[in-house]
């Protein structure tokens, strides 16, 4: 039986091919057939995990929550000192200097991923903005949400933190970060559908000795992860727990 | 710090549920919440605090082992009207989550304002805690409620 593997879209394109690694690595360590699938938007994605397409997800926090309540899967890795954390941006020239700056009618650009849009709708909160007073447009990239504020169609963009440290030096010089969220307990995990669920103490022990060796290191640098941690159920839960706060 | 601070300082006594009791320094000074923070704690079933985030012990003013095991009533602000934390246990109590905005006291007196919500934690079907994460409330609605507040208070 092939297993199926998927990855959250919203991880930097440079990093598309460290997964295609990833996937012969693991499958050479377990002995076991494994399909890669990747998207570029995260609307198809969840609607193949919905269909109940895959059996290892690198997800991110909003889809642990439905992976793990909903449809039986269990985290059980996560990167290490890696979080997920949302900034907003203006042009560097813009007059706003905070986010109680921006003012109702405010054309916000952003993405369709759940975690930063949520995250910087919140942050929005504390200027008296919602969905109901600001213009928000949804693009299909981090890098079109820069071009949106660079030339003006745009007052302020919400990016993946790490996303946005990887746009270009140019780009980012153009910009000014309005806000960064620092909440640290919010990062992807990987997680194990129901059917792999006999697979899980070797992929553990796989994922938690990779650096220990040159290949396993290698393709840990391609995906830009440092090394595994483990995650158990409690902290799983913990995490879904938060979400569930910051989703109405 | 908010234009209506004056710094003033008054000492008065707090009383909790369980007829527990203490005297505080209250001082009129607003500490205002960070920037893209979240304040997290999480409580046993009863309020007793089991977990908080560096955020929280930072706001607070408290360190983390004068937190854990302590009951989360410690941050009850005397202009806080009892009607408001009613309301709370009342939803959470149901099983659903219990959004509201807070003005919190912290050990040195001072006081901040959050937006709060908490939610029961449920594992296995059974409530084992409470979750509340907290983020920074807009003026607006903190003078909404300071206006509210102090309009309950006045009829408890
Ligand atoms: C998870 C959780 C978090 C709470 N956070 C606060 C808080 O930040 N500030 C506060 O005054 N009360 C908080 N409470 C409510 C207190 O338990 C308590 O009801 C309140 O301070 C009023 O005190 P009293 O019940 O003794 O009147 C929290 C309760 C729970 C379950």
């Amino acid at each position: 039986m092939t297993f199926n593997l998927t990855v959250s879209p919203d991880f930097a394109p440079d990093h598309i091919s460290g997964w295609y690694f990833f996937n012969t690595w693991l499958q050479r360590k377990l002995d076991v057939g494994i399909h890669l699938e990747l998207y570029d938007n995260f609307e198809a994605q969840r609607n193949d995990i919905r269909a109940d397409k895959f059996d290892m997800i690198y997800a991110n926090p909003y889809d642990a929550s439905m992976l793990v309540r909903e449809m039986g899967f269990q985290a059980i890795a996560r990167p290490a000192s890696k979080s997920d954390e949302t900034v907003i941006a203006v042009n560097a020239e813009s007059l706003f200097q905070t986010v109680e700056d921006l003012k109702p009618g405010s054309r916000v650009a952003t993405t369709d991923d759940p975690d930063v849009h949520t995250m910087g709708m919140i942050m929005l909160e504390s200027a008296d903005l919602d969905k109901s007073n600001t213009d928000i447009k949804q693009h299909s990239s981090y890098v079109v949400v820069a071009k949106n504020l660079l030339n003006g169609d745009a007052d302020a963009g919400f990016f993946l933190k790490e996303a946005y440290d990887e746009l270009s030096e140019l780009i980012r010089s153009k910009m000014r970060v309005l806000v960064s969220s620092e909440i640290s307990v919010v990062h992807h995990s990987l997680l194990v559908g129901p059917r792999m669920v006999e697979h899980i103490p070797a992929i553990q022990t796989a994922l938690l000795t990779m650096q220990d060796d040159d290949k396993g290191k290698g393709v840990l640098e391609s995906m830009d992860i440092k090394h595994w941690e483990p995650m158990d159920s409690e902290q799983t839960e913990f995490m879904i727990d938060l979400i569930d706060t910051l989703i109405e | 710090m908010s234009e209506q601070d004056t710094l003033e300082v008054r000492t008065v006594e707090i009383s909790y549920f369980d007829g527990t009791k203490r005297t505080a320094e209250i001082v009129d000074r607003e500490v205002p919440y960070p920037d893209g923070k979240l304040i997290v704690s999480r409580t046993d079933p009863q309020g007793i605090i089991t977990h908080a985030n560096q955020s929280f012990i930072d706001m607070s003013g408290y360190s983390e082992e004068e937190l854990i095991g302590t009951n989360h009533y410690i941050l009850r602000h005397p202009d806080m009207p009892a009607i408001a934390f009613k309301g709370l246990w009342d939803t959470i109590d149901q099983g659903t989550k219990w959004h509201g905005y807070v003005k919190n006291l912290r050990k040195d007196g001072a006081y901040y304002w959050v937006k709060a919500t908490v939610i029961p934690n449920i594992r296995n079907g059974q409530l084992v805690g409470y979750t509340s994460v907290r983020r920074k409330p807009s003026r607006s609605k903190i003078e909404e409620s300071e206006a509210l507040y102090k309009t309950l208070m006045a009829e408890e």
